[in-house]
């Protein structure tokens, strides 16, 4: 179904000369699930949901409240346990092949969850635990804020920060480590408008210069578009729609093309 | 805040102490406040300076403060741990809260008599109760503070792969402060209560024995003394834990500006 989906999706919409779906078919993949299933008590959540994806794509995923967003992405981090199927990852290099470690995948929260009691580059640095410690920690820390930005508040609380702010400092925290896949769980939903497109940019930047698998959970259709290289719906259970965004970058939020995409979604959505 | 309008502030405090004193002063001058109810304030500071140059004094401030310090060392530590214990374990909390939030009922002080017929009137007795009011104060608040932590912080740390010590020192306990400290202030206050009226029973040396003795000489005005002293050392200890407690707590928006 979600392949019959994608071709019809793919005839329907106008087609540039480099699809960047084909940019990845040749790419290892990040993870893959396979047939999984997800329920709690009688309460079937997730059913037979296979998706694979490669290496270095930005994927979106998109339902109504309560479809099992949250839930697919905490399966992913390793929050949760699968109830059927089997989650697999790209294994390191010297190893090859494939196995089941979260332990590069690092997760982005709708709230920032920083520790009130540590100082934001302290906070930082806790996307460094286990990787490195003392004055290389704090460096990188500081590398790292200065790439969103907040440099020259290292050292304050962040109780002081406005919510964009704090999400850009969980955002630092969960790049600092370089992991290989960032789960995102609307992470921009609280932010306003102006601060949303503003963290958007932030993150499509960092993305581009670190080239991490990236999986965001959004409401925002417009968002979805925006960002990602793939949009993936779940309705009921299942994977809805399965669509490409052959959309060079760097977009223009509003452009036609982005427009005729969003319209594709919602049809799915609501239609 | 500068330290000049810091002192403006305490100095708002003091004011009226200072009043209620001069006027007392002014009221056993007059004679309208008779020596035998209550002495002038000049005969308690008179009292005092005869009692420090005997060394009187300093050696019963000296006691009660050993006595009071090792019975809050004493509750509160095990008070600490199984608080600790009981937030982070639901067996442990399942084996022992019934049980202690029995024994909380009943008011420590009623064991008095209890106590005297187990220990007769040995530094036990006093340690013994000391520690017991200290106890639950500090066990409550730590047991509230573990479970107050907020969830999603614990779920945090462990997505950015915290071991569990980690998670604890990290995350837990700083999370469990703040409510650690309204126990540990709250102890502090029990703490002279208990013993006073320890000392005040059964004791052979300590500021409440030297204010029973006092009472039998009729020297009412080491009987203030007395009094004036619990009241000094308790406001001490108070000032040391908000003192403490600015220091560690500097990231909580209630100290960020007081
Ligand atoms: N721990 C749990 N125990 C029982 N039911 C749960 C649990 N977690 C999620 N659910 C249920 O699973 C369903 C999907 O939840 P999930 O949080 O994944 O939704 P979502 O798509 O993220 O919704 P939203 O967009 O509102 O965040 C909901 O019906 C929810 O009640
Ligand atoms: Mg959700």
């Amino acid at each position: 179904m979600p392949a019959a989906s994608l071709a019809a999706v793919r005839s329907f919409v106008a087609t540039p000369p480099a699809l960047p779906a084909e940019q990845f078919i040749e790419r290892p993949r990040a993870f893959a699930f396979k047939g999984v299933g997800k329920n709690f008590g009688d309460k079937v959540v997730l059913d037979g949901i296979d998706l694979e994806v490669p290496v270095g794509q930005f994927v979106a995923v998109i339902g109504k409240s309560g479809c099992g967003k949250s839930t697919l992405l905490r399966l992913l981090a390793g929050l949760d346990r699968p109830t059927a199927g089997s989650l697999t990852f790209r294994a390191e290099e010297k190893r090859g092949g494939e196995e089941q470690d979260h332990s590069r995948t690092r997760f982005m929260f709708q709230e920032p969850r920083l520790l009130p009691w540590a100082s934001v580059v302290k906070n930082v640095e806790v996307g460094l635990t286990g990787i490195a410690s003392g004055t290389d920690a704090r460096q990188r820390a500081l590398d790292m804020l200065a790439e969103v930005g907040l440099a020259d508040r290292a050292d304050e609380w962040p109780s002081v920060l406005s919510g964009g702010q704090k999400q850009r400092v969980a955002l630092a925290r969960a790049l600092v480590g370089h992991p290989r896949i960032l789960a995102l769980d609307e992470p921009l939903g609280a932010l306003d408008a102006l601060t949303r497109i503003e963290m958007q940019q932030l993150l499509e930047r960092i993305w581009l210069a670190q080239k991490f698998t990236a999986v965001l959970v959004t409401h925002d259709v417009a968002e979805a578009v925006a960002l990602a290289d793939r949009v993936v719906v779940i309705s009921a259970g299942k994977i809805a729609l399965d669509l490409d965004v052959p959309v060079q970058r760097p977009r223009r939020r509003g452009s036609a093309e982005l427009a005729r995409l969003e319209g594709t979604i919602l049809d799915r959505l609501f239609g | 805040m500068s330290f000049s309008t810091r002192l403006h502030r305490e100095g708002i405090g003091w004011a009226l102490p200072v009043l209620v004193i001069a006027g007392w002063e002014a009221a056993s001058r007059a004679g309208v406040m008779p020596a035998n109810v209550l002495p002038a304030p000049s005969a308690v500071a008179e009292a005092f300076w005869r009692l420090t140059l005997s060394g009187e004094l300093i050696r019963n401030i000296g006691v009660s403060t050993a006595r009071a310090l090792a019975g809050f060392a004493i509750g509160g530590s095990i008070g600490f741990a199984l608080g600790l214990a009981n937030g982070l374990s639901r067996l442990s909390r399942g084996l022992t809260d019934t049980t202690l939030q029995m024994i909380r009922n009943i008011p420590h002080l009623a064991l008095i008599p209890l106590v005297i017929l187990w220990f007769g009137i040995d530094e036990e007795a006093k340690l013994f109760l000391v520690a017991l009011g200290v106890f639950f104060p500090i066990y409550v608040n730590t047991l509230l503070g573990i479970q107050s932590v907020d969830p999603q912080l614990v779920e945090m740390g462990r997505v950015y792969g915290m071991d569990r010590r980690a998670l604890f020192f990290r995350v837990i306990l700083p999370g469990a402060l703040p409510a650690i400290f309204v126990g540990l202030r709250y102890a502090l206050g029990i703490m002279w209560l208990t013993l006073i009226v320890a000392e005040t029973i059964s004791a052979s040396s300590g500021l409440g024995y030297m204010a029973m003795q006092a009472r039998e000489f009729l020297l009412i005005d080491v009987v203030v003394l007395s009094i004036l002293i619990y009241a000094l050392l308790g406001k001490l200890a108070d000032s040391l834990a908000r003192l403490l407690e600015r220091l560690s707590l500097g990231w909580h928006p209630a100290f960020q500006n007081a």
